[in-house]
């Protein structure tokens, strides 16, 4: 069953179509990948459907609720939680109370203070933070801010998780961490949608991968179809 | 920390503060006049400064609308105060304030930096304006008169607006709200992405902000006894608690409250001793502590505690 779909949705920037009538489908328990060169409006997208762009034209839907132009909080809340390209964690905050924010405010029936402390520490171990809960965000380097990020997304329990480039910038060591981290995020039930450049991440891990060029989306299929379709290679390669 | 040294700390301010409102209250008893009143504008600036902080140092939207919520509880003073009793006429001040907050609010914050200080700013003056041509228009007058009543009653009502000011900011501050509005002036994008409704949030926290310069303008006018909207609406007011706010540090709910204090008293001082060169002295202090104290008297304080707690170890 999808969870999440989008039909023929598009965004305009001035005049340029930064995501044009692109269709897209999320089934519960996938994970799935968003590849596509330099701004081929794979972030665009993403912003479409966390609700920080409203789109111009079509529709999404999370679990069948049109979630079109609602405010970021209201599908935050709703169940999809999203990390950002550029890390964006509350840099003076603790590590602690990034976390705690998300459980504070992200779920639909707000959660009581005592239940968020017994939860966040949980959450901190699993990504691997849980020895610095006191140092503000912006100490951290990248690789744990990113888990950071990543852990306040959880905070808010997600349905939906939106990774836009979890990878990047992250040694190889780095890499096969978060690797096995988005593995671990899958089996407790939460379906991925992940922004990815590293490619043997994404096609180890991905279920279905969908590549978008220009605005539009060209190809969609399971690694090995996208890894050996022609009109992929043309797009990354040149003819 | 552990949590029965933090509940003891928490026990010894309440029981501090207790004791200073308690001192507070006995003022006008104990004191002469000239005191009752220089202590009840610096509550009175301490009020402005501290809700100022309320919402501004957290999210970061330096707002420069206090004169605007301040005047507009001086008018609600200067136009209902004979005709209601007094503490109507404070709640209604307050009141006033948070209804124009409330629709500022919603129609600009959606500005952000500096655009949403110069719009708070720009506020100020068109309800100044505003004002200025209702009066000549329809009632023929600049001004308006309000009837005194005693300094020891505006020292009390400058008290209580002040403790329920404290208190609420508090509560706030320790609250999951205190912590969503840190996140909006840490990066907004990502807050709302984490749940949190920013725009409401910010509202709400802008309009509660305003109530108490509301009601310190209220009864700031009764004092003042004639009033005219170039005295209500003095941008002076938008920008004094800025100052204070920096002077003593935004970082703890006591450095607004310390900066209020000794910045306004030393104005005073400086008044009083040298009337030709205040100004001027007022404008070298400041440029000292901007240049020298980033984190205001507060931070200055802090770093003395942590050189002499350094010292205790270094001696054991």
């Amino acid at each position: 069953m999808s969870i999440l779909e989008g039909e023929g949705v598009t965004k305009h920037f001035g005049g340029l179509a930064a995501v044009s009538h692109v269709d897209f489908c999320v089934d519960e328990g996938e994970v799935v990948g968003l590849i596509g060169p330099n701004g081929a409006g794979k972030t665009t997208l993403f912003n479409l459907i966390s609700g920080a762009l409203v789109p111009k034209e079509g529709a999404i839907s999370f679990n069948g609720r049109d979630i079109t132009g609602l405010k970021p909080h209201k599908i935050c809340k709703m169940g999809v939680a999203r990390t950002f390209q550029s890390v964006r964690v509350f840099p003076h905050m603790p590590v602690l109370e990034n976390v705690v924010l998300g459980s504070l405010f992200g779920l639909p029936d707000s959660m009581s203070a005592a239940d968020a402390a017994a939860e966040v520490p949980r959450l901190l171990e699993f990504v691997g933070l849980s020895g610095m809960r006191g140092t503000p965000a912006q100490d951290l380097e990248l690789a744990n801010q990113k888990r950071l990020e990543l852990s306040r997304a959880l905070a808010t329990r997600p349905q939906l998780l939106l990774l836009d480039e979890l990878m990047a910038g992250l040694n190889p060591t780095e890499v096969a961490e978060a690797m096995e981290l988005v593995t671990r995020i899958r089996d407790q039930g939460i379906t991925v949608f992940m922004i990815e450049h590293v490619m043997k991440a994404i096609m180890s891990i991905c279920d279905r991968i969908l590549v978008l060029n220009h605005g539009e989306k060209i190809a969609e299929g399971t690694p090995q179809e996208i890894a050996t379709s022609r009109t992929v290679i043309e797009v990354y390669l040149g003819e | 920390m552990n949590p029965a040294r933090v509940d003891l700390r928490k026990a010894w301010i309440a029981v501090l503060g207790l004791v200073v409102v308690l001192l507070l209250a006995a003022v006008p008893y104990a004191l002469p006049g000239y005191t009752v009143v220089l202590v009840y504008t610096i509550l009175m600036y301490i009020i402005l400064t501290v809700s100022w902080v309320i919402f501004s140092a957290p999210t970061g939207y330096i707002s420069l609308a206090p004169a605007a919520f301040f005047g507009v509880g001086v008018y609600a003073s200067a136009v209902l105060g004979m005709k209601l009793p007094l503490p109507v006429v404070i709640c209604l001040g307050g009141l006033a304030s948070f209804c124009l907050a409330l629709l500022v609010g919603a129609l600009t914050l959606r500005l952000t930096g500096i655009y949403f200080s110069i719009f708070t700013f720009g506020l100020v003056e068109l309800i100044k304006h505003s004002v200025l041509w209702y009066e000549l228009k329809f009632t023929g007058t600049r001004g308006r008169f309000l009837i005194p009543v005693g300094n020891n009653t505006i020292y009390y009502v400058m008290l209580a607006i002040l403790v329920t000011l404290l208190v609420t900011a508090y509560l706030i501050r320790r609250s999951r709200y205190g912590l969503a509005l840190q996140s909006i002036g840490e990066d907004e994008e990502a807050a709302a992405h984490t749940g949190v409704n920013v725009t409401l949030l910010k509202v709400i926290t802008f309009a509660v902000s305003a109530v108490f310069m509301g009601a310190a303008g209220a009864i700031w006018a009764i004092r003042l006894t004639y009033i005219d909207p170039y005295i209500a609406f003095d941008p002076l007011n938008s920008f004094t608690p800025v100052l204070m706010a920096i002077f003593g540090g935004t970082g703890q709910l006591c450095g607004p409250i310390l900066g209020a204090t000794v910045f306004s008293y030393v104005r005073e001082i400086l008044i009083t001793k040298f009337p030709y060169y205040y100004m001027l002295l007022m404008g070298i202090m400041l440029l000292a502590v901007i240049l020298y104290l980033p984190n205001g008297l507060v931070g200055l304080i802090q770093q003395w505690q942590k050189r002499a707690s350094e010292g205790q170890h270094v001696d054991t």
